[in-house]
């Protein structure tokens, strides 16, 4: 549901009301419709309001302001809703408009001057340092810097600087049939194709107001399970890795390639990529549901053994316990997304509340709660939702093979013009697309990663923590980079 | 501690025995398009199937398609399969190319060339390497799955240990520059920076069709559509991403342990 407000401050008010009511805060982006002024709009995911084939369930809804033609600057949200911190820098990078009282306006996804680079240190103080770290990183990493500000051992402040490798995935949507914009949704955040071309198409189809088949939709759970499992496992390379068990690095690097080859059997595409197409999907899977099953069941049980293992390796659970704590408080005020803000007792799955393709019928159990925030709940959260989706999987594959005789893979779906957001749930939390048409081709396309919103909560969680930490702390928020600067 | 050593011995040998013995996931790797027939009718349509006008159109009917700029969708050749086809396979010498005319196909005939001049210097410049070899890898925009199928070679399937390969944090160390990302324009500084900060002789291999071209991202102003633009490229390795497979044979080529016998890489 799109609202319009007269202007940015009754725009502010309303959005601050529905947060402390209890709506969370899911984005903010600014537009420029041709030859009008900029327009803001904001998302928030509500608890009822919405319907979802007939039943009521939450929603999304757009809250819209326009600013007063040739206007440079706007009241800033930032300083009444910490959340906006880095959407108003992000609309400052690309509109230039200035956000006046907003904390710090330095460039966040769009390269600035030199003289902009040279930050000011944010800690002063007798022997503090500042240790740059990236954007070429030690390993097989994507390119981000972090400046770390340090006496030496204990991290007082962080800083990232995601800008190096912004692609201007926004822009390049404008234009695009929604055919080709499903391949480029598939590579905003490569680590979570499915998820973004499912959020990407649930706003198509609603704009087309297109029903896909029931078979398309078990289909999409079944890849969007399986890459939630990829995305779960390299958490759990990472952090194996970062702790230096050997064995447990390969065994859990073995599975994920396990996942990814299942994957390619699947579609041909160790991505899931060409899988979730406007209307449906683009073939059913290559292998036989009851083949799918018994290749879910195997990983399954190789997984959970050797997950069981990790669990109990105390040498492993103490890098892990109290490290990068996120407050429950914290997590509510932020709308933190997916396992981090689940492990900070802040549940918001979109499978759950607000669900789509084949997960009404499937029924997703909810996951079991946990408040401690820390790095440890961070990896029991990604250990329940890789059970759930082995589970998830199995009921997906028995269902497909009662409904593949009669069903087509896909329907047509020709949207006209219109405006909707779509929704799915990636491994890193919700991802949302805000999608305007006209006349078949993209006018604007806003694609919102859960990368993004979360990963500006890395500044808060090191209390306490040092340097050795870090690597800990980094992957156990299981983000891309290629999600938060696109 | 010691439930990870018989852990560690749980599922005996997975590491493929690739380039010794063939290996059936390589082999059935779908990778970018190949033309099969020439043109009848209609060139525009023709064009139009692509999303990433990696196809183009002679005067004679021929039809061409450049793989550097191939993102698998797979369009062309459920659209019309009498004209394109998958490629089969991970590995061989044609699954990565010494120049960038090289990958479009069929072959343009005066490309012969500059491929017999690019494989000479290339081999100039490894003959020093074969055996002990340390890649340096930097993301200059990729969409994150390139890096996953690169660190995949790090793991026990692929394991690339075994061949003396390894990775390397400092470009001082670095043998080989891995570059993956359509070419943000952000990135151009600090890829310049380790690619001159790499000692003589060293290689560059540009992994997948991003890296290649620019792939979708090739019509963008922020990024300068393919990297080759920024360090001077040796091999040229379309997909998206391309798979560890495609990615550990294009190395191995890069250093010269795949001679390809007489057939030669393009």
């Amino acid at each position: 549901m799109t609202i319009t407000q007269p202007g940015v401050t009754a725009l502010w008010d309303e959005l601050c009301s529905r947060v402390n009511r209890g709506d969370r805060f899911a984005g903010l982006f600014a537009t420029k419709p041709e030859g009008g002024p900029l327009v803001l709009s904001a998302h928030l995911a509500v608890k009822g309001g919405g319907e979802v084939r007939g039943a009521i369930r939450g929603g999304i809804d757009t809250l819209d302001a326009p600013l007063p033609p040739g206007a440079v600057s706007y009241p800033a949200l930032t300083p009444r809703l910490g959340a906006a911190f880095w959407y108003e820098r992000v609309i400052h990078d690309r509109f230039g408009v200035i956000p006046d009282g907003h904390p710090r306006l330095a460039p966040l996804i769009r390269p600035g001057s030199p003289e902009e680079h040279a930050l000011p240190r944010h800690v002063e103080g007798y022997g503090i340092f500042t240790i740059p770290h990236g954007p070429v990183r030690s390993g097989v990493m994507e390119s981000i810097e972090y400046l770390v500000e340090t006496p030496g051992e204990a991290i007082p402040h962080l800083n990232m600087r995601v800008f190096y490798k912004y692609r201007g995935v926004e822009d390049r949507f404008a234009g695009m049939s929604t055919a080709d914009a499903v391949l480029l949704a598939e590579r905003t955040e490569g680590i979570a194709s499915v998820a973004h071309a499912l959020a990407f198409c649930h706003a198509v189809e609603k704009i087309a107001d297109c029903q896909i088949p029931p078979a398309a939709g078990l289909v999409r759970v079944l890849h969007a399970e399986l890459e939630r499992i990829a995305g779960h496992l390299d958490v759990a390379v990472r952090l194996a890795d970062a702790a230096g068990l050997a064995v447990a690095t390969a065994r859990f690097a073995l599975h994920k390639e396990r996942v990814l080859r299942l994957v390619s059997a699947l579609c041909g595409s160790r991505f899931g990529r060409g899988v979730v197409v406007p209307g449906g999907v683009g073939a059913l899977p290559l292998l036989p549901p009851a083949q799918i099953l018994a290749e879910a069941d195997r990983l399954g049980q190789a997984v959970t053994a050797d997950a069981a293992a990790l669990m109990a390796t105390s040498s492993f659970l103490d890098r892990l316990r109290g490290t990068g704590p996120l407050t429950p408080a914290r997590a509510r005020q932020h709308g933190a997304l997916g396992p981090i803000g689940k492990a900070a007792g802040f549940a918001d799955d979109a499978r759950l509340s607000r669900p789509y393709d084949g997960y009404p019928s499937l029924a997703v159990p909810p996951a079991p709660a946990h408040a401690a925030g820390d790095a440890l709940a961070r990896l029991r959260v990604r250990w329940d939702e890789v059970d759930q989706a082995f589970g998830l999987i199995r009921r997906a594959a028995d269902d497909l093979s009662a409904e593949r005789a009669t069903d087509l893979p896909r329907v047509a779906c020709e949207p006209t013009s219109g405006r909707a957001v779509g929704w799915a749930e990636a491994p890193q939390g919700e991802v949302l697309y805000d999608v305007l048409l006209h006349e078949g081709r993209i006018v604007h396309c806003h694609p919102r990663s859960a990368s993004f919103h979360n990963l500006v909560l890395m500044h808060e969680v090191f209390s306490g923590d040092i340097l050795t930490d870090f690597p800990f702390i980094e992957a156990s928020f299981g983000l891309s980079v290629a999600g938060v600067a696109q | 501690m010691s439930i990870w050593v018989l852990r560690g011995l749980r599922d005996g040998l997975v590491t493929t025995r690739w380039p010794r013995r063939p290996d059936a996931y390589a082999d059935s790797w779908r990778g970018p398009a190949i033309v099969r027939g020439a043109a009848s009718a209609d060139p525009d349509a023709i064009r139009a199937l692509c999303p990433t006008r990696a196809i183009t159109t002679g005067p004679d009917g021929r039809v061409r398609l450049d793989q550097g700029a191939c993102i698998l969708c797979g369009r062309c050749v459920a659209e019309r399969p009498d004209l394109f086809a998958w490629s089969q396979g991970a590995t061989g010498p044609a699954a990565a190319a010494l120049s960038r005319p090289a990958l479009i196909v069929p072959e343009v005939p005066e490309t012969d060339e500059t491929v017999a001049a690019a494989r000479a210097r290339l081999r100039e410049r490894t003959t020093a390497l074969r055996r002990s070899v340390h890649v340096r890898h930097v993301d200059a925009g990729s969409d994150g799955s390139e890096e996953w199928e690169i660190q995949a070679l790090l793991g026990p399937v692929y394991d690339i240990g075994r061949l003396g390969v390894f990775f390397t944090a400092s470009p001082r160390h670095a043998d080989v520059l891995m570059v993956t990302g359509a070419g943000a324009r952000g990135m151009s500084g600090p890829l310049r920076a380790t690619y001159d900060g790499m000692p003589d002789p060293k290689v560059v291999i540009a992994v997948g069709t991003d890296a290649v071209s620019g792939g979708l991202m090739s019509q963008s102003e922020t990024v300068t559509a393919g990297v080759a633009a920024t360090v001077p490229v040796d091999v040229f390795l379309p997909g998206s991403p391309p798979s560890p497979f495609s990615i550990l044979n294009a190395l191995l080529i890069a250093v010269g342990q795949l001679a390809y016998g007489g057939k030669g890489v393009r």
